[in-house]
């Protein structure tokens, strides 16, 4: 069923030359990041009370705007993918727009929205709620820049998944409700977990609009990111480390979450084949 | 206590009548793209028609005549669809698959399972409850498919094409599961096999461009065909143009003699209506050159292709084809290209109304 190394693959050999640049293109900044970590005072460096408030506030916000991505963004691909309406493609470039705006310019957007004298915020503050330079805005700036990943990972996942399944299920007596339940959320699950990881690595490390509509206040909205470039002007040591944490948290919970869906990719793949009596080996 | 259908989608020039008794099942045979599949997702609601009127046992599916606006939503409907491919959903096993009919209709999950059992084991799948879809071959996954569509207790279940993406071996199995379920049930099938419309279906219903063409008990329809189509998938010659008194005169001025054959027809024929010659392929005789004495028919064709049929060759010369033997096709050496003539007895050749 795997494909084996004797399989022919058809890639000319210079691609693999151009890929290796390409690979090394990610790797070795990482690796020279890595050879000028002061090693000796490693674990003094990240366990300093600045530095663990500011990853428990990184970790903290970005499960929370993973949450936010997931309600929001859900409902989001399923009506860009399922329905058609007039505007479709405009909602979806709009959708879009956070993943080649500049970080900054979100940041200012939001807080021309939420802050003090923004479209929302003026109403929100005679509520007495005050959103930006706050903890939640942190969460907001996260989940305005992260939600495209996850629209867009679950949109291809339903997209290739299409609608027969739910025909079925609706013919079969299931209303709309329980067909979204019981079939189209497990069968796309895959494709929302690879979106929800990536919107956590996206929020985990979001910089530019988090600095302009949240600052950056120690334990409230200083999160690892921000640490990392304040440690930066001063002590350089201290912004490796922290760096090479912050790679670490990342591929960790890429990896965790990425070995679930693989798996389950297979099974999808096996029941294709079947269906079309496809050429298993 | 019937169902009944009146709908048109203009966009796919898809305007159909028909009517389904309690326990009949309806063969929908046709040309692709002839609206087969349309017809069926018109009738389970995934398909908004422009106008008609659809209801099962008084029970109004749509009405959209006359400016009304009335749509029951699939869910809802009671005709369960069964597709080409099994579409057993991959995440759940073969047992709560079967039971998803059910429960979506609020059965506890104890009750649901038990009507689950019960279906797979008359569908002669009860040992593969436990298993995954993955896991089950093509035959297995239709018959399981079947099950869970049953299981539903749907008004009126739909098959579309069930048995086109099985193998040779699985279909005849499948077949005869149908034909068991099938008896009592009201259903409405699409096929490409004759063998299915004989078998399964009361009557049949051809389809072309969107349009009902021929229907009727199966068996008069295949014997009788009034369309190329139909002629095709009863494996005989058709011959269209207008009545004679001796035969059919195609367009192209050709005169083919026959019998008037008008057991079935209301009154005598008349000439000059549109008419239709039919013969099989095995009362096709092949010449080298033309052959004399009457009542023959005797024309000049040109060969297109030559293929085995059974332990005939088919000599096919456009639209017309022959069954002679290996070893006359041998004698005549034929090849395509060539120029034959094609001799039928007036005998052979019925002749009726189109």
């Amino acid at each position: 069923m795997r494909r084996r190394r004797t399989d022919y693959t058809g890639i000319p050999a210079w691609i693999y030359a151009a890929a290796a640049v390409g690979g090394l293109l990610v790797l070795l900044p990482v690796a020279a990041m890595a050879a000028r970590v002061n090693w000796p005072q490693f674990l003094p460096l990240i366990t300093s009370e600045p530095s663990l408030t500011a990853l428990g506030l990184s970790l903290r916000t970005s499960a929370a705007s993973t949450a936010l991505c997931i309600i929001l963004g859900v409902p989001l691909a399923l009506v860009l993918a399922r329905a058609t309406f007039p505007g479709q493609r405009l909602l979806r470039s709009f959708v879009l727009l956070p993943l080649v705006l500049p970080p900054v310019v979100g940041g200012i957007a939001l807080l021309y929205t939420f802050g003090r004298q923004g479209l929302l915020g003026r109403n929100l503050e005679l509520l007495g709620i005050q959103v930006a330079f706050s903890t939640a805005a942190v969460v907001l700036a996260q989940t305005f820049v992260a939600l495209p990943f996850l629209v867009v990972s679950l949109e291809g996942a339903l997209r290739t998944a299409g609608g027969r399944y739910e025909a079925v299920a609706a013919t079969l007596g299931a209303r709309p409700g329980t067909v979204l339940r019981r079939v189209t959320v497990p069968l796309v699950l895959p494709g929302l977990a690879s979106g929800a990881v990536l919107s956590f690595a996206r929020g985990l490390g979001e910089f530019g609009a988090t600095l302009t509509f949240a600052g950056s206040l120690q334990g409230v909205t200083r999160t690892l990111p921000l640490e990392i470039y304040l440690q930066r002007e001063t002590d350089a040591d201290a912004a490796v480390a922290l760096s090479l944490v912050l790679v670490a948290v990342a591929v960790t919970v890429v990896a965790l979450s990425y070995r679930g869906p693989r798996r389950t990719g297979t099974a999808a793949r096996t029941t294709a084949a079947h269906a079309s009596g496809g050429s298993v080996q | 206590m019937t169902f009944r259908l009146d709908a048109a989608v203009g966009s796919r020039g898809f305007d159909v009548s028909l009517t389904v008794g309690p326990a009949e099942t309806v063969a929908i045979m046709g040309p692709n793209g002839a609206g087969k599949s349309t017809l069926l997702a018109v009738i389970a609601g995934l398909l908004h028609p422009d106008s008609g009127r659809a209801e099962v046992d008084g029970r109004v599916l749509f009405d959209l005549a006359g400016g009304r606006s009335a749509w029951t939503a699939p869910h809802q409907r009671g005709t369960a669809l069964l597709a080409q491919e099994p579409l057993l959903f991959p995440h759940l096993t073969v047992l709560e698959n079967v039971a998803f009919g059910p429960r979506s209709k609020g059965a506890p999950r104890q009750e649901a399972r038990e009507t689950a059992r019960r279906w797979l084991g008359a569908v002669d799948a009860g040992e593969l409850a436990t298993r995954r879809p993955a896991e089950l071959s093509g035959g297995q996954a239709q018959r399981v498919a079947v099950a869970r569509a049953l299981a539903a207790d749907p008004q009126l279940l739909l098959l579309d094409e069930p048995m086109a993406a099985l193998d040779i071996h699985a279909a005849p199995l499948l077949r005869r599961l149908l034909k068991q379920v099938l008896a009592e049930r009201r259903a409405i099938i699409i096929t490409h096999d004759v063998l299915d419309a004989l078998m399964l279906a009361d009557r049949v219903i051809v389809l072309e461009d969107g349009k009902v063409t021929e229907a009727g008990p199966t068996r008069d329809v295949l014997q009788r065909p009034r369309s190329r189509f139909v002629a095709g998938l009863a494996g005989l010659n058709l011959v269209a143009g207008t009545l004679t008194e001796h035969g059919v005169r195609t367009a192209a001025g050709q005169e083919f003699a026959g019998q008037h054959d008008s057991a079935m027809e209301a009154g005598p024929f008349i000439a000059g209506q549109a008419g239709v010659a039919v013969f099989p392929p095995s009362a096709v005789s092949v010449f080298l050159s033309e052959a004399q004495g009457s009542p023959r028919n005797s024309f000049p064709v040109a060969v297109t292709d030559l293929e085995p049929h059974g332990d005939q060759i088919r000599v096919r010369a456009g639209d017309l084809s022959a069954d002679i033997t290996p070893a006359a096709s041998a004698d005549l050496g034929l090849a395509p290209g060539m120029t034959v003539f094609f001799v039928i007895k007036a005998g052979a050749v019925s002749v009726y109304q189109a």
